[in-house]
């Protein structure tokens, strides 16, 4: 472990991806304090301060609405993360189920969960993510009034993202599972009776651990992309709660006008989403045990 | 050969007759419905003129009832009439496949062309400073929001500097081949910048392997140059994963520009998927979305193919299908 994060340190590209993602979900986390700070409201519409360039009041002056630039890209930042860490996280757990149970039952069950894995691969995955981010909830039964709440949109978008993004962490953990299940400990553990979900979560999981870690880590960014596509098409979070990709869907019209407006956003989302890669390269680089160094 | 062939065709049918049931039970929980639909055109119509019609085309009629009606309609070529185009859906997405055919037929001729040569060259020195900054090149156009790319080279080309159209196709007879090039260039050049990186990084990765094996040793101790090494003994065995990971993408790009060809108002298969949906017009939805899964399932077919063909270890008997 010790050598990993030697690995890691000596990566220049890693440490500065690792500060820019600390970075933001600092200032993320201090979004509260920033507005009591600057003392501005980040829903509030001022229809006399349309498109302000920046002041002391506004540091990076205010969008087609009047609303506080700034405080708004804070604030989607923190919606950003959220999902992104949260969706990755819930894709980790079904992948992580599915490549256990098929790399150490196998059988028909492997045979079975694999290719429903291939079939979840075989979607064409973004027409599919825009058909269930449009759904109407309440036509599944849910309450309009819930259905309808930011909770929802942001739960939503959780949900979707991880029921398509689970399948690259299963691929790899059946197939380290598979190798590992082979093991004279593993052998040993079921010798002397040890229960097979005993086996799969204490002997072989912490053994399959890096490429879920690796796995991860490159799918929190693509996770920020795919949100702020979502979001940018008008089905992902919903105004006006911000998030990086809602703040760029009128961007397109104000590119004559404002165009600072377009470049934050997605400067942010580009900027987080490089730093997760580089990361998770740097991370599958340090824990390969054939690498030198 | 044909029988592994068979069962894998029979197997991505399966799929697509699953997947066809999938898409058929969420459109139906889009919101709004054909009847609600004209409803909002019709103030005169009341609830009961509404049941009426809804039992009329089978709206009120279980899921699975309504899905084996379409699926019977599907297979004689029948895919309903599209609201949006006003035409039969099968023709309208005709003319949006060929549109999409050019753009990204053109976008990944120029994205291999691009990336290949240079994953090669760059493999020579892994590590190396060329390498590094390859590297974060590639990475950049992974991470970047493609509607962030396609507003940046807008604001870019055609507003600051107006030397390309912002997006469309050139309308009437008198446009020529040149204006249409004009056209193109601003989504091909955001295809090329958001795939070419991936595939260098591919190519990168499978040269590099390439290069460690004994075979390679073995040219170079026998005296052959450097480039002869390169092309004849590496590259045709890197060859193998590049040509099976792009065969599994090329399926995929047909619905995977669909933020380019919305964002160039491109009328495509992506735009097209993307209108329909959000246009509430079902019939052509599910026939784009179906015909996307369709083409994504095809690639991966053509992957296995190419792999097997390609790899002279692997024998189709031992495949399982």
């Amino acid at each position: 472990m010790r050598r990993v994060w030697q690995r890691l340190a000596r990566d220049r590209l890693a440490a500065a991806s690792a500060l820019v993602l600390a970075a933001v979900a600092a200032v993320a986390l201090l979004a509260p304090a920033l507005a009591a700070f600057l003392g501005v409201d980040p829903n509030a519409v001022d229809l006399l301060e349309r498109l302000a360039p920046p002041s002391g009041r506004h540091w990076l002056g205010t969008d087609e609405i009047g609303r506080d630039v700034l405080l708004r890209l804070v604030l989607g930042g923190q919606v950003s993360l959220f999902v992104g860490l949260a969706a990755a996280l819930a894709a980790a757990v079904i992948g992580t189920a599915v490549g256990l149970l098929a790399g150490y039952r196998g059988g028909r069950l492997d045979d079975l969960l694999m290719r429903l894995t291939d079939g979840v691969i075989a979607l064409p995955l973004l027409p599919l993510l825009i058909v269930m981010a449009a759904l109407d909830l309440s036509k599944l039964g849910l309450p309009p009034e819930t259905a309808g709440s930011p909770a929802a949109s942001l739960w939503r978008i959780v949900a979707i993202i991880a029921l398509v993004g689970w399948t690259t962490v299963a691929r790899l953990v059946r197939g380290a599972t598979l190798s590992v299940r082979t093991q004279d400990f593993v052998a040993a553990a079921v010798g002397q009776g040890t229960p097979p979900w005993r086996v799969m979560l204490v002997h072989i999981l912490p053994n399959v651990a890096s490429p879920i870690v690796v796995a991860t880590t490159l799918s929190v960014g693509n996770v920020i992309l795919l949100e702020s596509v979502l979001s940018f098409l008008g089905l992902g979070i919903q105004p006006p709660v911000p998030s990086w990709g809602n703040m760029l869907t009128n961007a397109q019209e104000l590119v004559t006008t404002a165009p600072l407006l377009a470049v934050w956003p997605g400067l942010l989302i580009f900027a987080t989403v490089i730093a997760c890669n580089l990361l998770g390269d740097a991370l599958q680089d340090a824990l390969d045990p054939t690498a030198k160094g | 050969m044909i029988r592994f062939l068979a069962a894998r065709a029979g197997q991505s049918l399966a799929v697509l007759l699953v997947m066809s049931f999938a898409i058929y039970g969420l459109i139906g929980l889009m919101p709004g419905d054909p009847v609600d639909l004209m409803i909002s055109a019709d103030p005169r119509m009341t609830p009961a003129d509404a049941a009426r019609l809804k039992a009329l085309y089978g709206l009120d009629r279980p899921l699975a009832a309504r899905y084996w009606a379409w699926l019977q309609a599907a297979l004689k070529g029948e895919f309903g009439y599209s609201r949006l185009f006003a035409k039969p859906a099968l023709a309208a997405l005709g003319p949006a496949i060929v549109s999409t055919a050019v753009l990204v037929g053109t976008s990944f001729a120029l994205a291999l062309a691009v990336a290949l040569p240079a994953g090669v060259w760059i493999a020579r020195r892994p590590g190396g400073r060329a390498d590094r900054a390859v590297n974060l090149l590639c990475f950049a156009g992974i991470s970047v929001p493609p509607f962030w790319l396609a507003i940046l080279l807008i604001l870019l080309f055609a507003v600051t500097w107006g030397v390309l159209p912002a997006g469309g196709v050139p309308a009437g007879p008198g446009a020529g081949i040149a204006d249409y090039a004009r056209h193109m260039a601003l989504p091909v050049l955001t295809l090329v910048l958001l795939q070419a990186g991936g595939y260098l990084r591919f190519m990168r990765a499978a040269m590099i392997e390439a290069l460690r094996q004994d075979y390679v040793r073995t040219a170079e101790a026998k005296g052959l140059g450097p480039g002869r090494v390169l092309l004849r003994h590496a590259l045709p065995n890197a060859l193998i994963p590049v040509v099976t990971v792009v065969a599994l993408g090329f399926g995929g790009l047909f619905s995977g520009a669909l933020i380019t060809e919305t964002m160039f108002a491109w009328p495509g298969m992506g735009k097209l998927i993307f209108d329909s949906i959000m246009g509430n017009d079902f019939n052509l939805a599910l026939a784009a979305l179906l015909f996307a899964t369709l083409l994504t399932l095809l690639g991966n077919l053509l992957a296995d193919l190419a792999y097997a063909w390609l790899d002279p270890r692997i024998v189709f008997r031992e495949l399982r299908p």
